[in-house]
């Protein structure tokens, strides 16, 4: 379980989080939806400790993310997957090697078994023979999936996703919003994704937290959340530039 | 007022951040380092990066410096000393000063900004994250390698460097100055003491620490895509050069004190 309780962050003057909770609970997965710079990535960086809070916890099984040791926190991470939304790869390695960097660090195994985990997670993504190909070669849809296969090349118990969809087109998109749900129910997985693409939220989401002015404004299933009431929320879900949300 | 006042607390925070930055990043670079040898292989390649990859560089800057240094020095003594202070002039100045400093300037111009300019955009495109996320360390992937490359090769790059310029400043006296070749060795012979040879290696050394750690931090704390990375490359130039400057005087303070 994930708990976020009153998170603070700002940079320099600009506050971006300001007393954001939310509990994420174990197998479930959580959609964060929310306008582009509203603090949802900086909210998911802060879950896996790329980025520490200015005040409140962030809590992974108890555990408080921001008190960690260096090598408590990499422990901690050693259990998280990530997908980036640029995918993020290495660029100076090959496919292959991207996905099994982590492999080769942190588990003790031979190369032919590394190889075999490698072709495996990036056949679940649909992408096969691709190992010897540099990032700079694939297309962007391709990129996510192995940004994707990386993630859960260590069968993590949780996976972030930043944006999992954005800059894809619409079918690679739902090709992208299957395979989330897949690993969702097929390795049970606790995901929590941030988007603004509600397409993508409906299909993959359990629950839905919408993010706005730094605040939580808004959780419940996605059913739910097309039944509210808030108008700043109906305007986000509908995507329409009049209403209480300035477009801007 | 209040602005004013605004402004100059910012900027006080961000010196100070800035310092902070740089030995925090010292400190962790330290803490890494006995993972050095566990993957000496990135170290290698950083090697061969930093060092041989500058050799055309820092050859051409050398010969032409040791060039001028023996025409400078020509003339300065001609009819007022005897000549065998030529060769003395050129070894002296390019062991202790031109040599380090000169091969120090260009390779903060070259491997400072692509340093910077490589892990900045590692930095903007998430890569730097990725890494982290991944539970791998990224100084010890990505910072302590070079920093570790950049403190051995300059000194190797110096001593290549110091015989590139004698050697030029001695085709120079020959060819053109119609020293004998002889006065010219003997000059260089003159008043020799491996104390200078070390002193300006054990800098370069220090300047090469200086180069990796500037394009290292600027690198790091990259922010704001394509332009970010552009700034961070200037940075991780300007503030090594002057760092490479004012390590010079306080070397010249410690060790080449009479």
């Amino acid at each position: 379980m994930i708990q976020i309780q009153d998170l603070y962050k700002s940079f320099r003057h600009q506050r971006v989080l300001e007393g954001v909770t939310l509990e994420i609970k174990t197998g479930e997965t959580m959609v964060i939806i929310g306008r582009s710079g509203c603090g949802k990535s900086v909210l998911l960086k802060h879950i896996i400790g790329l980025l520490r809070p200015d005040g409140g916890k962030v809590l992974v099984e108890g555990k408080d993310v921001g008190g960690l040791s260096p090598s408590g926190l990499k422990d901690l991470r050693k259990h998280f997957g990530m997908l980036f939304q640029g995918a993020a790869l290495f660029d100076s390695l090959t496919v292959g090697e991207n996905v099994a960097l982590a492999l080769r660090e942190h588990r003790q195994m031979g190369n032919g078994k590394v190889e075999e985990i490698v072709a495996r997670k990036l056949k679940m993504v649909g992408l096969q023979g691709v190992e010897s190909l540099k990032p700079a070669e694939l297309s962007g849809g391709m990129k996510k999936r192995v940004g994707l296969a990386r993630a859960i090349a260590m069968d993590p118990q949780y996976v972030l996703y930043d944006e999992p969809t954005t800059g894809l087109d619409p079918i690679m998109a739902d090709k992208i919003n299957e395979l989330i749900r897949q690993l969702q129910k097929g390795l049970s997985i606790t995901s929590v994704a941030v988007t603004h693409d509600m397409q993508s939220a409906y299909k993959i989401a359990d629950r839905i937290a919408m993010l706005y002015e730094g605040r939580i404004i808004f959780l419940g299933t996605p059913q739910e959340i097309q039944a509210s009431s808030s108008p700043i929320v109906q305007q986000f879900i509908r995507g329409e530039s009049s209403g209480p949300i300035e477009a801007g | 007022m209040t602005s004013h006042l605004v402004v100059l607390g910012d900027r006080v925070i961000d010196s100070l951040a800035y310092v902070g930055g740089i030995f925090t990043l010292l400190g962790r670079i330290y803490a890494a380092l006995p993972s050095l040898f566990k993957r000496f292989k990135l170290t290698i390649e950083q090697m061969s990066v930093i060092g041989v990859n500058s050799l055309p560089l820092v050859a051409f800057t050398s010969v032409f410096t040791g060039m001028v240094a023996s025409v400078q020095a020509m003339y300065q003594i001609a009819g007022k000393t005897p000549v065998i202070y030529l060769g003395y002039g050129v070894c002296k100045a390019v062991i202790i000063e031109l040599g380090p400093v000169l091969t120090a300037l260009v390779v903060a111009g070259r491997v400072g900004a692509s340093i910077a300019a490589e892990l900045g955009t590692m930095r903007v495109t998430e890569q730097i994250d990725a890494m982290e996320s991944l539970a791998l360390d990224p100084i010890e992937f990505l910072v302590l390698p070079r920093f570790v490359a950049a403190a051995i090769m300059l000194p190797v790059l110096v001593v290549f460097a110091d015989f590139v310029a004698i050697v030029g400043g001695g085709v120079v006296a020959v060819l053109t100055l119609r020293v004998e070749p002889q006065v010219y060795l003997d000059g260089l012979r003159l008043y020799f003491t491996m104390r200078d040879v070390f002193g300006g290696l054990l800098k370069s050394a220090v300047f090469g620490m200086i180069i990796a750690t500037m394009g290292c931090y600027h690198g790091f704390t990259t922010g704001g895509g394509a332009e970010g990375v552009g700034r961070a490359t200037t940075k991780a130039v300007v503030a090594s050069s002057l760092l490479i400057l004012v390590c010079d005087y306080l070397v010249a303070t410690t060790i080449f004190r009479t």
